[in-house]
């Protein structure tokens, strides 16, 4: 058992170092209040940590219906017992300045606490009165990574059946569209191929744009105890910081921001020229080989050094290893999910394994991360838009299923267009064609690009908005209509993490005041906007969150997320079940594509795919056309500069980033006095070069300014990639996001938050004077 | 020779074409997506003009007696608005199009005269523009709901 203070000072806990192929060794990890001691708690509830994608499972431990503390579940195949500092610590925000009661704008314009009904009632009448007027495309949903499958699924089917809106998103679209939709364009559809058990068996890990001890402490444990055991695996790291994860590495990629798919098509390249592709394997299963070799042809290793700003003897050396590893895992995120090519890059590492057959066994696979803990389910269940169970928009027999399911006109499923992504709901919420925003769990008044923008959209006269929280935050500040919401431990539900394993997580205690779930409220809404089936049962049907879970996996029913054999009473039993479950596999599924049969099939593919630099969509007859049927798809294109870069005005790049003690905007980890201490307010990281041009040191106040605005921090040094500036995105009062430009990855429409060209001046010296020197020494 | 003509017809289809994606780029600059890619796809038009300079060399470049009858009409002046955007972007499709037309022509003639380098330009600058059309296909699908309907 580890005590508090060893977690902030050392976020992965002790080492239990092992060799490869055996088990993961258990190291439980308990936190309780002051004076609490194990045997005092009356009852341990099950669920599992909601602070990121890695969806450690946790008992929370209660005692007269308050939280005491959490211990990490040893049986559990995610942690096998071990918490991070957020997970350890987490819990402790949940009493914390709660929002209580429903606030409803006044005529004066304040927000003042009413009840449930007064406020539900406003909404209603809103509601109705523009789907009256102006029908369903007036409306407008923005949830969460960090609701549950059954709230997701609900919301989907209140969207999609009852008002007829494509527009509904989660912030997912900022985290994880674009591992998605990398699957989605490699692979046919969505879902993780690997699992986290590759850790164990791999001999060469690829850590792409993956800060992966700070984004999920408790992977990052499970990859130290590889590489501290016998026989390590090799390590490869690509981010333009030197994180811990590139202190380890074996070769370190300190790549320009921007250039991803530079460094993707140069790897690509040499692996083609040293014969490691498997050609009987490529024949077998893939389509695309030859046109993929031709866009990547011109990436030799000196053109690609000089793009990437790289040695291109470690392009070489990193290629090598690729090629030679007899079991290569890799891992992709942030670095590579928020720049301006960043479906084409993550579909880049896809090619890499599809070129020597490496995926689908032990050891071998690819990791498309996700960001938040229940971002999967947003994504299965049809809330950021897609339609539940990874159909096909552009398939008149998938949209007819979920009718048939739900028992409405197929007419009604909104299928004439891609779903609307968040960028261009806020677009259209900025023109005045939506005009009712219901906002979930999130704080896009801090986590949008360009804020000043978001700001005023959220705060114009002609939206109405309605926003659900747990806490006061910058956005319920703008709402029409706040309803306080019920956390994690006070309500239940499923949610799945990023290597397909779902956990139920069961309420642990009431929630204060007239919180409620947001299952509970979007039911009370549809009740009263009186929706309703062909044959006049009120649409959703259900009322619990059992009930909803079991209607979610009848509509998963034949599809790749199959879990039809999954239920609540399994995961009682199970700590953590990685779908697909269905009677054939009725205890889970480790790897997707074991048989290299992928779901490219045009009936069964969730898109028929994009045009890699412009989102152009591919048509039914032209998917037809290429005969995939099973055959996973390669797929290229050349690296091209990103919009909003580095000038003469704004000669630096910023990239923003997440801190080991936070988690998005800190709604709840700010509330953690132990994430609080140690992180308390922003920073802005330099490199000691870039530093001495600017003429600070350590801990001067700075100011960071982009074409949209700027904030003002204390410089820390660090060993950043010069001409780079590193920004954390948590702190609202110092918003990385005021600089941050509005521009997407034309597939997955995922924002790119991370290649602002930005300027840094001293505070004290007024704006315009360092700019000269700053530029002079660049590229 | 008629391809004199038709490459003088297609070297001024593709600059009108490069000018109209940059008249996007910047008229429609708070459509995000369309003012990064309009530019890049302004540039990809600029650079299918350079391929085409070899051949218009060695072909020289005739224009008709009439070259109002036979040239694309460009975008003009740039319109307002969702609906506005929806005909600019439709206007957009026409003159691109039109380009994808005359190049697969182009690339007819070619195949008769047996040009390879005429071959290459062609197998270089078709999929580039039938990738524009499509991105133009998809975003105006996206566009036309909410703008006539929402
Ligand atoms: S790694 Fe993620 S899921 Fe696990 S305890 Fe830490 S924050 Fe929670």
């Amino acid at each position: 058992m580890t005590d508090q203070d060893d977690r902030i000072r050392d976020p992965w806990g002790p080492r239990t170092p092992h060799a490869a192929g055996t088990a993961w060794p258990e190291r439980v990890d308990q936190h309780l209040r002051d004076g609490v001691r194990a045997e005092d708690v009356q009852r341990w509830v099950r669920s599992a940590c909601v602070l990121c994608s890695n969806g450690c499972g946790l008992d929370i431990g209660v005692i007269d219906d308050e939280i005491v503390g959490v211990r990490g579940r040893a049986d559990d195949r995610v942690n096998r017992g071990r918490l991070g500092p957020k997970g350890l610590y987490g819990w402790k925000a949940t009493d914390r300045d709660r929002l209580t009661k429903p606030l409803l704008r006044d005529d004066d314009g304040h927000l003042v606490e009413v009840d449930h009904d007064t406020a539900m009632r406003a909404v209603v009448e809103r509601s109705r009165s523009l789907l009256e007027r102006r029908g369903g495309l007036s409306h407008g949903f923005y949830t969460s990574g960090q609701l549950m499958a059954e709230e997701y699924y609900t919301l989907g089917v209140i969207g999609k059946a009852g008002l007829g809106t494509p527009h509904m998103d989660g912030n997912t679209r900022l985290c994880t569209a674009t591992a998605a939709a990398s699957m989605k364009e490699s692979f046919g559809a969505d879902g993780q191929p690997g699992s986290y058990d590759d850790i164990e068996h791999c001999d060469a890990l690829f850590l792409f744009g993956h800060n992966v001890a700070e984004t999920q402490t408790v992977l990052w444990a499970r990859m130290l105890d590889r590489l501290d055991g016998p026989d390590p695996p090799a390590l490869v790291c690509v981010d333009p910081r030197r994180t811990e994860v590139a202190r380890r590495a074996t070769v370190h990629l300190p790549v320009r921001p921007g250039t991803n798919v530079a460094l993707v098509n140069g790897l690509t390249r040499a692996l083609i020229h040293r014969g490691a592709v498997d050609h009987d394997w490529v024949r077998a299963h893939t389509i695309g080989h030859d046109e993929l070799a031709a866009v990547v042809e011109p990436y030799d290793p000196a053109r690609v050094g000089e793009i990437c700003g790289i040695d291109p003897a470690d392009l070489q050396a990193a290629a090598d290893l690729f090629a030679d590893a007899r079991a290569p895992l890799s891992t992709v995120l942030q670095g590579f999910y928020q720049s301006h090519q960043a479906t084409a890059a993550a579909v880049g590492v896809n090619n890499l394994h599809l070129l020597r057959g490496m995926i689908g066994r032990p050891g071998a696979g690819v990791l498309q991360m996700n960001g938040q803990p229940t971002a999967q389910n947003n994504r299965e269940c049809g809330a950021d838009g897609d339609l539940p169970g990874f159909r096909n928009w552009d398939n008149e027999a998938h949209v007819d299923e979920l009718a048939e399911l739900w028992d409405v006109d197929p007419i009604t499923i909104p299928h004439w267009s891609p779903p609307t992504h968040a960028m261009q709901l806020f677009r259209y919420a900025e023109q005045g064609s939506i005009n009712f925003l219901w906002i979930a769990g999130t704080n896009p008044a801090v986590s949008m690009p360009d804020l000043g923008r978001i700001r005023k959209i959220l705060s114009s006269e002609d939206v109405f908005v309605v926003v659900s929280d747990a806490y006061p935050t910058e956005t319920t500040a703008l709402a029409d209509v706040v309803f306080p919401a019920a956390l994690w431990g006070e309500r239940t539900g499923t949610f799945t993490n990023a290597d397909r394993t779902v956990h139920l997580s069961e309420q642990a205690v009431d929630p204060p005041g007239e919180a409620r779930s947001d299952l509970d409220l979007w039911l009370d809404y549809a009740r009263r906007m009186d929706f309703r089936t062909r044959s006049g049962r009120p649409l959703p049907w259900w009322r619990t969150p059992e009930e909803a879970f079991t209607e979610w996996v009848r509509a998963s029913r034949g599809r790749p997320c199959d879990q039809s054999a999954l239920t609540y009473e399994l995961l009682r039993h199970h700590s953590g079940i990685q779908w697909p479950v269905t009677e054939e596999a009725p205890t889970g599924t480790a790897r997707l594509y074991t048989d290299a049969v992928f779901t490219t099939d045009t009936d069964r593919c969730e898109t028929y795919g994009h045009d890699l630099l412009t989102g152009a969509t591919v048509t039914r007859e032209q998917h037809r056309a290429l005969r995939a049927d099973g055959r996973a798809l390669l797929k290229a294109v050349e690296h091209t500069p990103p919009p909003g870069s580095p000038d003469t005005d704004f000669p630096l790049r910023l990239i923003t980033g997440r801190t080991v003690q936070h988690f998005h905007t800190r709604t709840k980890t700010g509330r953690v006095p132990e994430l609080e201490r140690s992180a308390p307010r922003a920073w802005v990281e330099l490199s000691a070069d870039d530093a001495g041009r600017i003429g600070v040191v350590a801990g001067d106040a700075v100011r960071v300014s982009s074409p949209r605005g700027c904030i003002e921090a204390p410089v820390r040094i660090t060993e950043v990639r010069p001409g780079t500036v590193f920004v954390p995105f948590h702190y609202g009062e110092q918003a990385a996001n005021e600089l941050t430009l509005t521009a997407w990855d034309p597939v997955s429409k995922q924002p790119q938050l991370k290649l602002t060209g930005v300027r840094v001046d001293p505070v004290t010296t007024p704006a315009g004077t360092s700019t000269a020197q700053q530029e002079a020494a660049w590229d | 020779m008629g391809l004199t003509v038709y490459l003088g017809m297609l070297h001024a289809a593709e600059r009108t074409l490069a000018e109209s994606w940059r008249l996007v780029a910047d008229g429609h600059a708070a459509e995000a997506d369309l003012h990064h890619l309009g530019h890049l796809l302004g540039d990809r038009a600029d650079a299918r003009v350079a391929r085409l300079a070899p051949l218009t060399e060695r072909y020289g470049e005739r224009y008709d007696d009439e070259p109002e009858r036979l040239e694309a009409e460009g975008l003009g002046s740039l319109r307002e608005g969702p609906l506005g955007l929806l005909r600019d972007l439709q206007d957009l499709y026409l003159l691109a199009s039109f380009v994808a037309m005359t190049w697969d022509l182009v690339g007819q003639a070619a195949q008769a005269t047996r040009d390879r380098e005429a071959l290459d330009a062609v197998a270089y600058a078709r999929p580039q523009v039938r990738n524009q059309m499509g991105f133009l296909r998809t975003r105006l699908e996206q566009a036309a709901p909410q703008a006539l309907a929402g």
